[in-house]
């Protein structure tokens, strides 16, 4: 844990506090504090660090100052484990007394804290995809500005029905639920699209050879995967390698060719088509700010990590200059963050939907090489995507949430 | 046709890798009747290495030898200055190198950072070659090659000179040999050596297949311990027909029974110490 108050600011704040009469303005005297529960030890520190980075570079673009307000930085490391989150939740809200929470990262850690959160009413902003915390179990204090996990797959088995005209497809992914709401949220729109996903293969979290996995793909026109963290280098050079790359094109979700793994793919992964609420080849004059200062303090591209939560500080800055900076009243602080409504940001233009979700763009991107690198270029923008697709938002939640069988399996 | 000769031939290949895994851990298991749970840890560490060694600008197999010279003297540092300040207590023994294992995954995190690195199959062994109706990459063909050569390697070593004489009288029954003059805690420290240098070697050679990333300590770990228990600790015959049998069962088993996935692996394991508890070819339970 890192407190992000060093002696300059000590001294700031106390000579300001000392200057200004008591009475009414000691509370606004008081720093906004922000509480970051991330992942910083074991396997998922690689999303965990990168979600450090982008909360950190938006602060150090704004001097750490939101809407006139001084704002302190409390970084948590829960570890990757519920018992670690709920711990650090507790903490922060409890001994820090921080005014929002971003993160954690992971849905099982979400879960774990999310009825503890909601009940001390602290908003609280997460990169988390787990569908069912803005559908089937909402927190009336949580806000997702990235995606759910079939949010940005719906328009990807629109794109591969009806632009890449694929037909009889096979979906991959890990044996959790991550991976089964991505592929579910595919398989339902290309199969509504005419398409048929004809094999469903889901290889454990820890999976260190594909091969016989990879070895069942037969029959079909192209193949969708959902691999998250360091699984997708894997993959992609394993599939190539068992020449399967060169018989069926590859489609993947957010995390399976996230912009901050290109470094380390290869020329396996050339070709991939995928699906993200985010890409680091966005246009915009924000995008283009972010990029620029994440490669000059980080040296690396930023993928869906650092600017989920770097747009998690535009949101928390949005919703302060709503309320006044004042963050006393808790109702009227989420109401402001669910009312935030952005044009300019690192994925363009977006606004929450009353369950907190994000409505956004989701951006096509082919993987290719440009002058030496690897890069994802956006081939489409489905704007206004919300996490109901484009189906009725009251007949979508009486079905159940996707898991592995469900959609089931037409053949 | 073509699938089922594909998971055959991985089969092997896959075999040939677990071997590789294995065989350290074996060793150890046997003579020091501990589980090493550093062994992830060392094989981990060695492909972090050997992707700093390449990119050095080194070649892949001297890479590999360095990354398994590095790692024998960390072995060694760990079992003199640590393990045997425990000796004869096997479970402080056991906890140690499981915090160990925490520790070298949180050093790696630290200098090689959270991003999975890709390491590069070296350039004559790139591409597939045509195997009756399959065609299959070379590379992994060559691990089995290279797992076939150490396990030689190994074999010499323990059956033709008076170390392996030595470690295979400890492994066999370790207060007998002591009396019989063997130093048996100087054995110790050098199969720790070895076991940890193959374990590292191990890592690179896996590099072209698995990359290195944070958590394949913990990937890799399992393996190895099913592969022992199944062949038996402190035999090379025991861990080289574990490997290949859990090479058969991870590959057909994931596609013939693909809901038990884990189960078609700890399967055996559990029937094995059930019924015969020193694995295969093992002599002691351990």
């Amino acid at each position: 844990m890192a407190w992000n108050l060093d002696r300059r600011k000590f001294l700031a704040g106390t000579a300001a506090a000392a200057v200004v009469p008591w009475a009414p303005a000691v509370a606004q005297a008081q720093s906004v504090r922000i509480g970051l529960l991330t992942v910083k030890t074991g396997p998922l520190a690689q999303g965990g660090i990168q979600m450090e980075q982008g909360l950190t570079l938006f602060l150090k673009q704004r001097q750490s100052s939101l809407a006139g307000r001084k704002v302190d930085l409390v970084i948590a490391d829960t570890g990757g484990n519920p018992a670690g989150a709920k711990t650090k939740a507790q903490e922060l809200i409890e001994r820090d007394k921080v005014d929002f929470i971003v993160g954690p990262l992971a849905a099982f850690e979400l879960l774990a804290i999310s009825a503890y959160v909601e009940e001390a009413k602290v908003p609280m902003l997460s990169l988390a995809a787990a569908d069912d915390m803005t559908q089937r179990r909402p927190n009336a204090y949580f806000v997702r500005a990235s995606a759910t996990s079939s949010q940005c797959n719906h328009p990807l088995g629109d794109y591969a029905a009806k632009e890449m005209k694929l037909k009889r497809m096979a979906t991959i992914s890990e044996d959790f639920a991550f991976g089964y709401e991505q592929a579910g949220g595919f398989q339902r729109v290309f199969e509504d699209e005419g398409g048929l996903i004809v094999k469903k293969l889901w290889p454990p979290l820890n999976t260190a050879d594909y091969t016989p996995f990879i070895s069942q793909l037969a029959d079909i026109d192209g193949v969708w995967n959902g691999f998250a963290g360091s699984n997708p280098i894997k993959f992609n050079q394993q599939y190539a390698e068992l020449g399967a790359k060169a018989k069926y094109p590859i489609l993947g979700g957010w995390t399976a060719y996230d912009d901050a793994l290109l470094k380390s793919f290869g020329d396996d992964a050339v070709g991939a088509v995928s699906a993200s609420w985010y890409s680091s080849t966005l246009d915009t004059p924000s995008n283009q700010r972010f990029v620029a200062d994440m490669v000059k303090d980080y040296g690396n591209v930023p993928g869906g990590y650092a600017a989920g939560t770097y747009i998690n500080g535009m949101c928390i800055e949005a919703a302060l200059h709503k309320t006044g900076g004042k963050t006393d009243d808790r109702s009227a602080l989420i109401a402001a963050l669910r009312g935030v409504s952005l044009a300019d940001t690192p994925r363009g233009a977006f606004h929450f939907d009353h369950l907190g979700n994000v409505v956004g763009n989701v951006f096509i991107r082919r993987l290719e090489r440009k002058d030496g690198k690897l890069v994802n270029t956006i081939v489409k923008t489905y704007a206004n995507v919300s996490q109901f697709w484009t189906y009725d938002e009251h007949r979508y939640l009486e079905q159940p949430v996707y898991s592995r069988d469900y959609p089931a399996l037409k053949t | 046709m073509s699938q089922w000769l594909l998971l055959g031939v991985n089969s092997v290949s896959l075999g040939g890798l677990l071997f590789l895994l294995s065989a350290g851990f074996s060793l150890i298991f046997g003579l020091m009747r501990i589980p090493n749970l550093t062994h992830g840890s060392f094989f981990m560490l060695g492909a972090y290495l050997g992707t700093s060694f390449l990119a050095l600008g080194l070649d892949f197999w001297l890479a590999a030898l360095l990354a398994a010279a590095a790692m024998a003297a960390i072995g060694g540092g760990i079992e003199r200055l640590l393990l045997r300040r425990l000796a004869g207590q096997e479970l402080a023994q056991v906890l140690v190198t499981l915090g160990l294992s925490f520790m070298i995954a949180d050093l790696c995190l630290m200098i090689w950072g959270g991003d999975p690195i890709p390491l590069d199959t070296p350039r004559s062994l790139r591409g597939a070659m045509p195997i009756a109706s399959i065609v299959f990459p070379t590379y992994r063909l060559a691990i089995v090659v290279i797992a076939v050569a150490v396990a030689v390697a190994l074999w010499l070593m323990l059956e033709r000179t008076r170390l392996g004489a030595m470690i295979r009288a400890g492994v066999d029954d370790a207060p007998m040999a002591r009396v019989a003059g063997i130093r048996v805690s100087r054995l110790f420290t050098l199969v720790f050596c070895l076991g940890a240098a193959i374990a590292g070697f191990a890592g690179v050679m896996g590099g072209p297949i698995l990359s290195v990333y944070p958590g394949l300590d913990a990937d890799m770990l399992p393996l190895a311990l099913i592969v022992v228990i199944l062949g038996g600790t402190g035999s090379l015959p025991g861990a080289l027909l574990g490997s290949f049998v859990i090479g058969l069962f991870y590959n057909f088993g994931q596609v013939l029974f693909p809901e038990l996935a884990y189960i078609v692996l700890f399967l055996p394991m559990l029937l094995i110490l059930l019924f015969r508890p020193q694995g295969l070819f093992g002599k002691h339970v351990p």
